[in-house]
C-alpha cells in the first residue's frame, strides 16, 4: 500500500515537472499573461487598471485601488468569510457536548 | 543548462513542494501533520501565482510619477496580487478552522491516528 | 535548574487559567512587553500608508493581531487579558463587518450603488477624493475584522 502510495506521488511529481517545464520561463515579457493587449486588440483587464486606478481614486497602490474599489463586493466577501470562521470555531469549540 | 535552470528553477521547485504537502496529506496519519501537508499546497499555489505574475524589467505595481501611466509595461500586473491576497487570508481562516474541527475530534475520540479513529468509528 | 515540579515554577496569577504555560524568565517579559508597541506601531504604518507603499488592510491587520498574540504567548493568556480581552475580539470582529457593510448601505441610501463611494455624503470633496476616503473607511472594517478574529481563534484554540 505504501509503495502504491509513493509510486503514485513520483507519477504525480512527473507530471507537474513535465507540465512546468513547457510554461513560458520566469520573467517572459513575451509570454501570453504578460501581454497588454489582447489577441482581439482590447485592453487586458490589468492595463485598464493600472491606466485608470491613480485618475480614478488618487490611490498610488494599484493592489489596494483593485482589492478595495473596483473589486470591493470580493473583499466584502472575504471579510465574511474571515468572520464567519472565527464564528465557527468559537462554536465548535465552546458548545457543550451533547450526552449521548 | 544554465539559461534553463535560470528560467524554471522557480517551477520545478514549487512542482517539489506541491508534491510534498501532498504527500504529508496521503501517507502521513496524523490529521495535524494532514492539516499542514494542506497548508503547504495552499502556499504553493499562492507562491506560483506570484512567480507567474513576474515580469522582466516592470516594477512593482504602485503609481510612480517618473514612469506615468502611458505604458503599462513599467508596471507588473496589479490582478494577481490582489486575487493572492484574498487566496492568503483564506488559507489562514481554513487552516484555524481546521485545527478547530481536530481539537474537537480530539475532545470526541482521544486520539489523532486515523486508523484507530476509524476502528473507533466502526463501533458505533 | 530546580527540581521542583514544573507546576509550581508557574506564577500564581497563571496558576489554573490557562494550558500554556508562561516561562518564569523576566527577560523574556521585558523583551516581548517592550517590542510589542513598535511592532502595532510597524501595523499601523503598514495600515495608513497602505495607499502609497506596500500594505493595506490585511498585511496591517495581521502585524497588530501578532502584537497580542506575542503579549499571548509570553505572559501568558491571564496577564495579557488587560491589552485585549478574550470577551471583545468577537464582537470587534462584528463591528469590522459592520463599517464594510455599512459603507455600502451609506452609499445606497444616499442614491448609489452598493459600495459605490461617489455617493458617500461629504460633498466638499473631489469624486476622486471620496474613493480615497472610501478605501480608507473600509480598510478600518477590514483591520478590524482580521486583527480580532486572528486573536480569536488562538483563544478558542487554547480555550478560553
Amino acid at each position: 500500500m505504501k509503495t502504491l502510495q509513493y509510486f503514485l506521488l513520483l507519477a504525480f511529481l512527473g507530471i507537474l515537472v513535465g507540465t512546468v517545464i513547457h510554461l513560458p520561463p520566469r520573467g517572459d515579457i513575451d509570454s501570453p499573461v504578460h501581454q497588454t493587449v489582447n489577441p482581439a486588440g482590447t485592453l487586458v483587464a490589468g492595463t485598464y487598471y493600472i491606466q485608470h486606478a491613480y485618475k480614478d481614486t488618487k490611490t498610488p497602490n494599484m493592489v489596494v485601488a483593485v482589492l478595495a474599489d473596483y473589486r470591493a463586493y470580493d473583499t466584502l466577501g472575504e471579510v465574511v468569510i474571515v468572520f464567519v470562521g472565527g464564528i465557527a470555531c468559537f462554536f465548535i469549540l465552546n458548545l457543550r457536548r451533547r450526552k449521548p | 543548462m544554465l539559461e534553463f535552470i535560470q528560467d524554471y528553477y522557480a517551477f520545478i521547485f514549487l512542482a517539489l513542494l506541491f508534491t510534498i504537502g501532498l504527500y504529508g496529506m496521503m501517507v502521513k496519519q496524523n490529521l495535524v501533520k494532514k492539516a499542514l501537508g494542506m497548508a503547504i499546497v495552499q502556499a504553493t499555489v499562492i507562491m506560483f501565482w506570484i512567480v507567474s505574475a513576474y515580469k522582466d524589467g516592470a516594477g512593482i505595481p504602485i503609481f510612480d510619477k517618473r514612469y506615468g501611466v502611458e505604458n503599462p509595461e513599467m508596471y507588473i500586473n496589479p490582478l494577481p496580487h490582489a486575487m493572492m491576497l484574498t487566496a492568503v487570508v483564506v488559507a489562514i481562516i481554513t487552516f484555524g478552522l481546521s485545527l478547530a474541527l481536530i481539537i474537537a475530534i480530539y475532545r470526541e475520540y482521544n486520539t489523532l491516528h486515523e486508523p484507530e479513529l476509524l476502528d473507533q468509528m466502526k463501533d458505533i | 535548574m530546580s527540581d521542583k515540579p514544573l507546576t509550581e515554577k508557574i506564577p500564581r496569577y497563571c496558576k489554573g487559567t490557562g494550558m500554556m504555560a508562561p516561562t518564569d524568565s523576566p527577560i523574556v517579559h521585558i523583551a516581548c512587553r517592550g517590542i510589542s508597541p513598535f511592532i502595532f506601531l510597524i501595523g499601523l504604518y503598514v495600515f495608513f500608508h497602505g495607499h502609497y507603499s506596500p500594505g493595506g488592510g490585511f498585511q496591517g491587520g495581521v502585524l497588530m493581531a501578532a502584537t497580542i498574540l506575542l503579549l499571548r504567548l509570553s505572559l501568558g493568556t491571564g496577564l495579557s487579558q488587560v491589552v485585549m480581552p478574550a470577551s471583545i475580539t468577537l464582537r470587534l470582529s462584528a463591528v469590522g463587518v459592520l463599517i464594510f457593510a455599512g459603507t455600502g448601505v451609506i452609499t445606497m441610501i444616499f442614491g448609489g450603488d452598493f459600495l459605490d463611494y461617489h455617493f458617500l455624503p461629504l460633498p466638499w470633496l473631489d469624486p476622486a477624493y471620496l474613493r480615497y476616503y472610501g478605501i480608507l473607511l473600509i480598510e478600518v472594517g477590514v483591520v478590524l475584522t482580521v486583527m480580532t478574529t486572528l486573536i480569536a481563534i488562538y483563544d478558542d484554540l487554547l480555550g478560553y
